[in-house]
């Protein structure tokens, strides 16, 4: 006795199905719409309502997704098979970025292969999958000697792009290959060690450190020393985002954005946009739905058969997280400026490619699930 | 991986259930307290940001006010605002700063100075502001920039009003010039009517009357963007110009006086003795004030200020000279009026003079000029008449009545940091020096020397004084200010003051006996006496010791360098009967003041008889 309600549960069924079949996991695929639609909007206001920029986005996000559902077809396995080569490769680039490279805004971070990208994104998928290829060859939790070559693994392009310099991606990459051995079940009193022993580095890091990597810290520390030079943005973006208030100023209201007085306001600094057009309603919401995507993540990493697959889609969720973390952190002045983008929400290309490659993978991982299963 | 299905499948599996909640709440964890930095930012805090917003969108921006213009009695141009084109340079814009710099260095002049501030002010500002980085272009240089624009981009040629001095050297003394705000004057002036502005009046003129001049500051309400660019004016109060100054200068006559005095040092004072109204204030050498609009470098201001008779030193107004026998119409008005003399009482002139208790000392004259009274004594300036007067006056009687002609006292003329000058008495002697007056020294002052000093202008006004029989005026360079619209708001009125004298007809007495300088048969200007036509005048040569000479020493010109030769003055007026100019004269080194008596005669011809000097 078929019933419209019938109907409709099939027609839902069917068009579920649809995209179980390209591998799209349709809860992740709402999470990353919702977000990147909200993005669109936010970008438009902080572009400048300029129709050019959101044609590039819309062209971007385009790619990005079109990555994002091929990385969906490439089953983990075959991942696996790749992993070390495309590590390889990656390293290789940040040796000739050392050498070869084009220098942009103070730093040397560009290779121009065809087109101008950085190597350094690519680590961003390259050392989880490295770390998770590497550890999930040996028995869980892993022992000492792993513990090392890993931390090894982690460290050589960790430092490498540090020395580029660029601290927002070195900082990812570092989260990235981190959360691969905390997945791995590295001893809490272990890392509750390294952590200490990362404390007492600080001193040696801050040696060598640039000298607008120091500034960036000391600013931090105190924005208001220089507020028309390193202090200025986050100033700026604090005003923005405190002017805000619980409602926000509207739509293509956010005066301080509107105005120019943010800089890179549709770039790192657009959650500040954000927070100023739709208050801390708004961003509460946004918060939300970046939540309920790493929540998602971690779901699919905990639902994953094989260790390959959790660690790499547990490393892959939690950095999506710090992604975000620093990213607000930074803007709204209790991180340093780092210039990490807003994940999804961002102006610019490469960094929401090599994201929405690390959801496919993620998508890849829960839909090859069931067929191992099986 | 297939080894990884083999080990304990559910402890893995359990392991990293851990974990993954472990790092969900961890990082729930982390963004709620993101969300509680934004609560402190967006609800604790909001009322401070709001306003930081709301004064970062609306910025109060001071309009400055043009400065008034000056013009000479004729409506002859002396001070004006004219567009200056300056070079400068976004550095945000600017790909490499370092050949951008060496690239312009090709095209117009750019100095290691222009370059060190350049950078300088680079590091103070942000990179999208735009820095100078030369000032005062000229038109060609625009020109050659404006072709080669499309290469440099990032460079800009910004116009903006400027002070301009169209006369250059011409009356320079009297206009002064204007400079930079500096710290020192922040302390002096309403700092809220001086936002916006970047010049203030720094001497002359342009100090005085800054206030006038310089006009109230209006205001405008916009919205900008954080490069500063304007948006929207959201209101406005214009700015109120300062106003026109015209001044009594007459720039003609001032030429002509200029000319006159040639390449000498010295001063030049003409003044209307019915209006004192200076028609012409001349202080040679002078500078040219336009070198000081936009910041003089050390080395100009150096050679400027210590230079060879120090340009930028206004002696109408500060220097102070002996003035020798140009005093002597006034003393000769002080023994007539306290009969001390008669004015037609003769003394005996053998060539120098003694004192009655001391036969040794002689005061010298320039020469023997026998039996004289006083319209002898004036007409070929007779030193031993004047020993005797003093003598007989004492020199607190003589100070009494120079005092009413103005010397030691400023004239009040409408300028900053006039000297007084040096009347001396005995009381005065006693103040300053602890010592007792001599009587030699009343014989000194007697001719104008010793203690005695004088400004140019002191002279002038003295002068006039003389000229007007006893009517006092105050000098004045302003004759009116007018607001933009060419309505007169104000008017310069003189202050009049009477010098008493017991009879007046001592006044025609003493206007005669300066004419016989110009017209007697041994008046001391009587080469220039000569040759005057259409009018009469009466003055008094004077000259004043540079160079202190034994008493019986002979003076050799010759063997004296220029520099210390004695200085010329000349006092006069005309004509005779209705004196309508006052000229006032100090040359330096001039020697003789029948030197300069031809200065004087040049000036009036051109002011009475519409004559240019020949």
């Amino acid at each position: 006795m078929p019933s419209k309600y019938q109907f409709d549960t099939e027609y839902q069924g069917r068009f579920a199905r649809a995209l179980q079949i390209i591998r799209i996991d349709p809860v992740l695929l709402f999470g990353l719409l919702i977000l990147t639609l909200a993005g669109l909007g936010i970008l438009y206001s902080a572009g400048d309502q300029s129709v050019e920029l959101m044609q590039k986005q819309v062209v971007r996000l385009s790619i990005a997704f079109l990555v994002m559902l091929v990385a969906a077809q490439i089953p983990p396995h075959q991942l696996y098979l790749w992993t070390p080569w495309v590590f390889l490769v990656g390293v290789i680039l940040l040796l000739m970025v050392f050498f070869a490279g084009d220098v942009g805004k103070g730093a040397q971070r560009w290779l121009k292969i065809g087109v101008r990208f950085q190597p350094s994104e690519i680590m961003k998928l390259a050392t989880p999958l490295m770390l998770a290829w590497y550890l999930s060859e040996r028995p869980l939790p892993p022992g000492f000697r792993s513990l090392i070559i890993s931390i090894g693994l982690l460290l050589v392009p960790t430092i490498m792009i540090a020395m580029q310099p660029d601290l927002g991606t070195a900082l990812l990459v570092g989260a990235a290959g981190f959360f691969v051995v905390f997945f791995a079940g590295i001893r809490w009193s272990v890392l509750i060690g390294s952590g200490l022993a990362l404390l007492a580095f600080i001193p040696i890091l801050w040696r060598m450190m640039h000298d607008y990597q120091r500034q960036r810290v000391l600013t931090l520390l105190d924005p208001e020393s220089d507020p028309l030079g390193a202090g200025y943005h986050i100033i700026q973006s604090k005003i923005a985002i405190g002017s805000g208030g619980l409602y926000g100023k509207g739509w293509l209201n956010g005066t301080q954005s509107q105005l120019d007085f943010l800089p890179e306001r549709s770039t790192d600094f657009i959650f500040a946009v954000f927070a100023e057009e739709f208050g801390m309603m708004g961003a509460a919401v946004l918060l939300s739905l970046y939540a309920f995507i790493i929540w998602r993540g971690l779901y699919i990493a905990d639902h994953a058969q094989d260790n390959f697959s959790r660690l790499l889609a547990g490393s892959l969720s939690m950095t999506f997280f710090v992604y975000l973390f620093v990213n607000v952190g930074m803007v709204s002045g209790i991180l340093p400026v780092v210039g990490v983008p807003l994940p999804l929400v961002s102006y610019g290309g490469t960094s929401l490619v090599t994201l929405m490659a690390g959801f496919g993978m993620l998508m890849s991982i829960n839909s090859h699930r069931r067929l191992l299963s099986r | 991986m297939r080894r990884s299905l083999v080990t304990d499948h559910s402890e893995i599996s359990r392991l990293f259930k851990v974990r993954a909640i472990v790092a969900g709440l961890f990082s729930f964890l982390l963004i709620a307290a993101l969300l509680s930095r934004l609560g402190w930012l967006q609800i604790v805090e909001f009322a401070h940001f709001s306003g930081l917003s709301k004064e970062n969108r609306v910025r109060l921006m001071a309009l400055p006010p043009n400065r008034g213009l000056i013009y000479d009695r004729n409506g002859v141009v002396m001070a004006e605002n004219r567009p200056t084109y300056h070079l400068e340079l976004i550095p945000e814009q600017v790909e490499d700063i370092d050949a951008t710099l060496a690239g312009l260095g090709d095209i117009v002049t750019i100095s290691e100075r222009n370059i060190e501030q350049f950078h300088t002010s680079m590091r103070t500002h942000r990179p999208f502001e735009s820095i100078s980085l030369r000032t005062r272009l000229s038109e060609e240089e625009v020109a050659r920039l404006a072709v080669n624009r499309h290469s440099f981009p990032g460079m800009d040629i910004v116009a903006r009003l400027s002070r301009y001095y169209p006369q250059g050297t011409s009356a320079a003394h009297a206009m002064g010039y204007v400079g930079r705000i500096s710290e020192k004057d922040l302390n002096t002036i309403d700092v809220s009517n001086y936002r916006g502005s970047t010049h203030i009046g720094k001497t002359g003129l342009e100090k005085y009357y800054e206030e006038e001049l310089h006009g109230i500051v209006g205001q405008q309400n916009v919205e900008v963007n954080a490069e500063g660019r304007i948006l929207r004016v959201i209101d406005k109060i214009p700015p109120l110009p300062g106003n026109n100054l015209v001044l009594n200068l007459d720039m003609e006559l001032q030429h002509t006086a200029e000319q006159a005095l040639g390449d000498f040092a010295g001063s030049v004072i003409v003044i209307q003795p019915k209006t004192g109204a200076v028609l012409a204030f001349v202080s040679e050498p002078a500078y040219d004030p336009n070198l000081f609009v936009h910041g003089i470098s050390v080395k100009e201001y150096k050679a400027l200020r210590e230079g060879d008779y120090k340009p930028l030193f206004n002696r109408a107004l500060f220097g102070q000279y002996p003035p020798g026998s140009t005093l002597k119409p006034f003393l000769g008005l002080a023994g007539i009026d306290s009969k001390v003399i008669g004015h037609k009482q003769d003394i005996r002139c053998i060539g120098y003079y003694t004192l009655p208790n001391d036969e040794k000392h002689r005061y010298r004259d320039w020469k023997r000029h026998g039996t004289v009274d006083l319209g002898d004594a004036i007409e070929q300036s007779c030193d031993v008449y004047f020993y005797e007067l003093a003598h007989r006056l004492g020199i607190n009687r003589m100070h009494d009545y120079l005092r009413e002609f103005g010397f030691g006292d400023k004239t009040g003329i409408d300028l900053l940091g006039e000297r007084s000058g040096l009347l001396p008495s005995k009381e005065w002697k006693r103040r300053v020096h602890n010592k007792i007056w001599y009587p030699g020294e009343t014989l000194i002052a007697g001719i104008g020397q010793g203690y005695m000093l004088a400004t140019p202008l002191q002279l002038a006004v003295a002068t006039v004084a003389l000229a007007n029989k006893g009517k006092k005026v105050q000098p004045r360079l302003l004759k009116e200010m007018r607001d933009t619209n060419g309505e007169i708001t104000a008017m310069a009125v003189p202050t009049t003051t009477w010098i008493k004298l017991k009879r007046e007809d001592r006044w025609d007495h003493m206007h005669k006996a300066m004419q016989r300088v110009l017209r007697g048969k041994g008046g001391t200007a009587r080469a220039t006496g000569w040759k005057l036509k259409g009018y009469e005048m009466a003055g008094k040569t004077g000259t004043a010791q540079v160079f202190g000479i034994a008493q019986d020493a002979e003076y050799d010109a010759e063997t004296v360098a220029r520099k210390l030769r004695d200085h010329a003055l000349f006092i006069s007026f005309a004509p005779l009967e209705d004196p309508e100019i006052v000229v006032a004269i100090i040359e330096e080194n001039g020697e003789h003041g029948s030197a300069v008596a031809p200065i004087a005669k040049a000036i009036m011809d051109k002011y009475l008889l519409k004559e240019d000097a020949k």
